[in-house]
């Protein structure tokens, strides 16, 4: 096959490349170029958008032997994932930027782009694994290596997507990857990896939005879950469900427990707050499914897993669709959920699906309002 | 088999300029050094100096050997802004144009933060200096200009500026003259007395000579101030160590060049018309950029540039390169991403219009197979790249 590789310039998307490149496949590298001025972004040594990063991932193509060119995303990433980001943020919701980056920069612009220009596949260093199905379908499953496993970021794709894609490290360990890299002289085996959203430059999120989101409901009040005023805040995009630390209320809880913020209303900017065990959800409703295969049958409750956040626990649940809405009722409560969030639902190691969550029931209360 | 459609970035090193650098490379000798090394290798960046400025009619002390292009043009617009307003400190303005190489322009918006005003002076459709709103904004104000800075030929669209005219329009009031002519020299006739400038680029990897290696040619009168202190060479307006075997496989290109120049310029623009009425036929939406008409006061005689209306400059040339034919999109920023060209952007087009073209530039090995080559890929290649755009622009 004639495959695309996505090269970030970090040591897993090098030996995808190499590994797709051993196979046989006819690979080309490509660095994608999500900011019109690289150093914007980002000016450390990690992350997808430096020159560095370029170059990191030049110097690899040189190693492997194929060719490279770097491709300017740049205004769809701003448009699709930076703008998004923001204003998920500025209505008070979590957005997971690279499942963003995978629905629409990764497998899609860039996809399409690279089947238009004749090649067959894309491929990428994600930890998943690709298998045919007893009926013929692409199915997508959790990396052997748990611990790094991407599945959850990949949750956006469909079975038109997953036929074009190529995920060679699904059956690998990082530690082997590592050493595979280091083998075949590929200079960043020992680069450290990218933890952090790789839009903002110092890992600092909440300053970041601060400066982007500076006239967006600038202050509101702080409430306990029964509505007692407990402080004010300089903007609700400052906050996240299930954030303990950093909310300077002054007069500490009533029994001296911590307290969690339990929900944000962007429109009047009351961030409300509240023991631990108000965070605990027992179901929750999301809009805009993507289904890796075929669409659960509406109406019929399908019993499986679902993860809620990257690298998060698996929750046994039940999900019921109805057309373009999910509930899913979560038989292993969890904390801490925000609307915003994806939900990905698994049958046993295989992904089904993923949704937007649109509102969360609380376990404690018998049904928060749902919001969005 | 590479298809090398590329000359205008770099063109190979003609045979007879890398004997000559290689001859030189076991030697020792530092150039200031008194005893008899050292003299035989001042003998031969002297003589090499001496063929330079036969060849580009100049006296061999307005040879200024540098790094190449980039030092050169650093070199003209700093040093001459700075002592220009030395000498006088009302003079303040540079005059140039926005189709300037990055080199030129990039050194000018660093200066207009040293209290320099910089006034980029449009060009029209074709790329070409309006020289009516030139003498115009020299005439404001002949006094506060410290220099003017105007390239021979575009390297982008190929188009030629009317440098004599400017040259006549500034020395009406004494105002020096800077020409980047790295494009210019070896396809165009190109006479440093003759044209009247007071100081001229040229780099060696342009004209078949070797990389890191070039000259200012600067007028006696004038003395820029140095970028680089140190030893005191060339004149002591560039000190460093002067590197022989550089500098005589550059002599030996520039006077092959010059030599040949008539003939390649020639034979270069049968090529050129060949490939662009070849690309025409095959892909009849193409839009030509720069001057239409041939001449060496109109264009380069070796560049083609093309606008292939719906696709991205990009898919074209790697769809290409996949092909083993190599061109050009324009100018790339450090990371390597394809940004839309200051040049065609300054010429009235739009930032898309930008990023769909191409450019060809032919030199000295080029030949009639290249432009079959390309003339027989073309048209599925952008079949393909305007697939690639529209389904990249359809949401998924």
């Amino acid at each position: 096959m004639r495959v695309l590789a996505a090269m970030s310039g970090g040591v897993d998307s090098a030996v995808a490349a190499a590994r797709a490149a051993e196979e046989g496949h006819d690979v080309t590298g490509i660095h994608l170029a999500l900011s019109r001025n690289p150093k914007s972004y980002r000016t450390g040594a990690r992350g997808c958008c430096t020159i560095e990063d370029a170059n990191d991932a030049r110097r690899a193509a040189d190693v492997i032997g194929i060719p490279f060119y770097v491709w300017d995303m740049s205004e769809r990433f701003h448009e699709d994932v930076v703008e998004d980001f923001l204003s998920e943020y500025a209505e008070g919701r979590t957005p997971n930027p690279c499942l963003r980056c995978n629905e629409k920069i990764k497998f899609a612009a860039v996809l399409d782009r690279a089947i238009g220009l004749g090649f067959d596949a894309v491929v990428t260093g994600h930890y998943a694994q690709l298998r045919t199905g007893s009926d013929g379908l692409i199915e997508m499953h959790r990396a052997e290596d748990m611990s790094k496993d991407q599945s959850y970021v990949l949750g956006v794709l469909t079975q038109d997507q997953l036929a074009h894609s190529l995920f060679p490290l699904g059956d690998t360990p990082k530690a082997v990857i590592r050493e595979e890299a280091a083998r075949r002289g590929l200079a960043v085996a020992a680069k450290p990896d990218s933890h952090d959203i790789c839009f903002i430059s110092d890992g600092d999120t909440g300053g970041w939005l601060a400066d982007k989101l500076d006239d967006v409901n600038r202050g509101g009040v702080i409430v306990s879950a029964d509505g007692e005023k407990l402080g004010e805040h300089e903007g609700s995009w400052r906050y996240t469900i299930g954030q303990r630390r950093g909310l300077r209320i002054g007069t500490p809880a009533a029994d001296g427990q911590p307290r969690y913020v339990l929900d944000i209303e962007p429109v009047s900017g009351t961030v409300t707050v509240g023991p631990r065990e108000a965070l605990a959800v027992d179901g929750l409703e999301a809009i805009r499914p993507r289904w890796c295969g075929t669409a659960p049958e509406p109406g019929v409750p399908l019993e499986c897993t679902v993860q809620l956040r990257a690298h998060g626990d698996e929750h046994r649940a039940v999900v019921t669709t109805d057309g373009d809405a999910v509930e899913v009722q979560l038989l292993d409560p969890a904390s801490g959920i925000a609307p915003g969030q994806a939900v990905v639902v698994y049958a046993g190691s295989r992904v089904v699906g993923s949704a937007t969550i649109s509102a969360t029931r609380r376990a404690s209360t018998s049904l928060v309002e749902a919001r969005r | 088999m590479t298809v090398y459609l590329d000359h205008a970035a770099t063109t190979p090193i003609l045979p007879e300029a890398a004997a000559a650098m290689t001859a030189q490379l076991g030697r020792v000798g530092n150039a200031s050094s008194l005893h008899a090394s050292g003299r035989d290798a001042r003998r031969l960046v002297e003589e090499s100096r001496e063929s330079i400025a036969r060849a580009l009619g100049c006296r061999p002390g307005e040879v200024v050997f540098t790094s190449g292009g980039t030092e050169s043009d650093n070199l003209a617009i700093k040093g001459l802004f700075w002592s220009r307003r030395s000498q006088d400190p009302r003079r303040v303005r540079i005059l140039s144009t926005p189709v300037e190489h990055h080199a030129v322009l990039d050194p000018l918006m660093w200066l207009a933060t040293e209290g320099a005003k910089v006034e980029l002076v449009g060009v029209d459709r074709l790329g070409r200096l309006d020289i009516d709103a030139f003498r115009a904004a020299v005439e404001a104000d002949p006094e506060s200009v410290a220099l003017v800075s105007v390239m021979w030929a575009n390297n982008e669209v190929g188009t030629v500026q009317p440098v004599r005219d400017v040259v006549e329009i500034a020395h009406a009031h004494g105002i020096p003259v800077h020409t980047d002519a790295v494009q210019a020299l070896g396809q165009l006739p190109l006479d440093f007395a003759a044209s009247g400038v007071d100081a001229m680029t040229v780099t060696g990897h342009k004209i078949g000579g070797p990389y890191g290696v070039g000259t200012l040619l600067v007028r006696r009168e004038l003395q820029p101030t140095a970028l680089l202190h140190g030893g005191g060479q060339e004149r002591g307006i560039r000190s460093g160590t002067i590197d022989p075997p550089a500098i005589a496989g550059f002599a030996v290109a520039c006077e092959t060049a010059v030599a040949r120049q008539g003939e390649l310029a020639e034979r270069l623009a049968g090529l050129r018309d060949a490939l662009v009425s070849g690309v025409l036929r095959e892909v009849p939406d193409a839009i030509h950029n720069g001057d239409p008409q041939p001449g060496p006061d109109h264009r380069l005689p070796g560049n083609a540039h093309l606008e292939f209306p719906g696709c991205e400059g990009d898919s074209l040339l790697m769809l290409l390169d996949a092909r083993g034919i190599e061109c050009s999109t324009g100018s790339a920023c450090d990371a390597g991403v394809p940004q839309a060209s200051h040049v065609l952007l300054a010429m009235g087009s739009s930032e898309e219009f930008a990023r769909s073209s191409l450019r060809f530039s032919l030199g000295h090995t080029s030949s009639q197979a290249d432009v079959d080559a390309l003339v027989a890929a073309i048209g599925p290649v952008v079949e393909r790249a305007r697939n690639a755009a529209l389904s990249s622009r359809s949401a998924r």
